[in-house]
């Protein structure tokens, strides 16, 4: 018996060298093939996300934390760069299972991972930045049921290899981000004469309160989006000329 | 729960604080599907019956499972389990019971899972610290806020549809600005903040 065992380990000791080697070249093909990346097709993902289809204005995705977060500025940037943590993170990790995810339960799983990424943000923001979390509230755990988030891994992360759905979260998220941005520098600065929370038009500015109640939220948005299709429409045309 | 509290808790679910035009959950559904006031009518009570459902359900996991076992940090993963769980046997009960219903409202049905609205008061049934019948009261109401302002909301849409508004706010933008009427209608409700 014992011999036996100790011929085994000699010819594993034999084989491995050339064992680990293959699984280099193994491991080391699959992240070429899973990471590999071609520039053009990442600045066309970054432009979709920026720009064409930008989640807020265009593809008019996540309105609820649009809505309800931006009555300032800061706000609007830590909520955006929240979602696009768990979006980069979720789009990676499903990315990576999309060929072990069963596909008539594929919702369900896609919903564990991103809940998954949504508590260590939560639990992270509570942490180091309690004053924040303490005035978005509920809609950092409502992240995950934020569209954007399901929308991008249905189209695009269970398609494509873990490099472009890493770039494709990043640049959804970021575009998502700069849109609320815009909605919180408009929101704050009409409704408060404050930029990030600091005085900018003066004491004797009257704040349009409306701005930042709900209504004003709704209103505000829907300007915003008719201003991002007049400015599609005005470049389509010059595109045409 | 005395009849004044249920009450009050009526007031402030579905006017003073109506989930959809003053705490903004529930937006998806709420632009995507009021289109027609009869889909709208039917999203509406199938939130409902899932809000207060889920309700239940939630309370009895945080209670049950997840404060004795002290793994509260799991509520979020564990409530969407419980919902997505809950919306697919709404959707297998629709289809063999009101077909109509479940052809009509198509790929929104799924769609509910994803509804702030029905996880956001799961949150905050935890967050007041409710017990089981004030949750199953709260989701229940909240649901009836959502389906009164979906309703509303498509039947303004529905006369929307023959005006004639600037080329830019076509579509969505004009909608989004209704919404906000809408919303300073229900703000005027503000003051009834009985509790």
């Amino acid at each position: 018996m014992k011999k036996e065992k100790s011929k085994g380990w000699l010819e594993f000791r034999q084989n491995a060298p050339a064992m680990m080697k293959s699984g280099v070249r193994r491991a080391g093909g699959w992240l070429g093939r899973s990471f590999g990346m071609e520039p053009g097709k990442v600045a066309q993902i970054f432009k979709n996300g920026l720009v064409l289809q930008n989640p807020t204005l265009v593809l008019l995705l996540g309105m609820c934390s649009t809505l309800a977060v931006t009555t300032s500025l800061k706000n609007a940037v830590c909520m955006g760069l929240s979602t696009t943590a768990v979006l980069l993170c979720s789009n990676l990790v499903i990315s990576l299972l999309r060929h072990w995810i069963p596909k008539q339960i594929r919702i369900a799983c896609y919903v564990v991972v991103v809940a998954s990424f949504v508590t260590i943000v939560d639990l992270l923001l509570q942490a180091y930045l309690p004053a924040l979390s303490e005035s978005l509230g509920i809609f950092i755990p409502l992240i995950v049921v934020n569209c954007i988030i399901l929308a991008r891994a249905e189209a695009f992360a269970s398609k494509h290899t873990p490099g472009y759905a890493a770039m494709d979260g990043l640049a959804m998220g970021l575009g998502f981000t700069a849109s609320l941005s815009i909605l919180g520098v408009v929101r704050e600065l009409l409704g408060s004469g404050t930029l990030w929370g600091v005085s900018v038009l003066g004491e004797g500015f009257q704040p349009m309160l409306l701005v930042v109640a709900p209504c004003g939220g709704f209103i505000v948005l829907g300007c915003v989006i008719a201003a991002a299709q007049w400015a599609r429409s005005l470049a389509e045309r010059r595109g045409k000329t | 729960m005395s009849v004044t509290q249920l009450f009050a808790l009526a007031l402030s679910a579905i006017l003073a604080e109506n989930f959809v035009l003053v705490k903004f959950l529930g937006i998806c559904p709420f632009l995507g599907v009021s289109k027609k006031t009869d889909t709208a009518v039917g999203m509406g009570l199938a939130v409902t019956f899932v809000m207060g459902l889920g309700s239940m359900f939630t309370w009895v996991v945080n209670t049950f499972l997840l404060v004795p076992l002290g793994l509260q940090y799991m509520q979020t993963v564990s409530y969407i389990l419980v919902i997505a769980a809950l919306v697919q046997v709404v959707e297998m009960f629709l289809r063999r019971a009101l077909p109509a219903l479940y052809s009509a409202l198509g790929i929104y049905l799924p769609l509910i899972t994803t509804n702030c609205a029905v996880l956001g008061v799961a949150l905050l049934n935890t967050q007041k610290h409710f017990n089981f019948v004030l949750s199953a009261a709260y989701g229940v109401l909240a649901g009836l806020g959502f389906t009164l302002a979906i309703v509303l909301f498509s039947t303004i849409r529905e006369r929307l549809e023959f005006s004639k508004p600037p080329k830019a706010f076509e579509g969505f933008p004009i909608a989004l600005v209704t919404a906000g009427l809408l919303a300073m209608a229900f703000m005027g409700f503000s003051g009834l903040k009985v509790w």
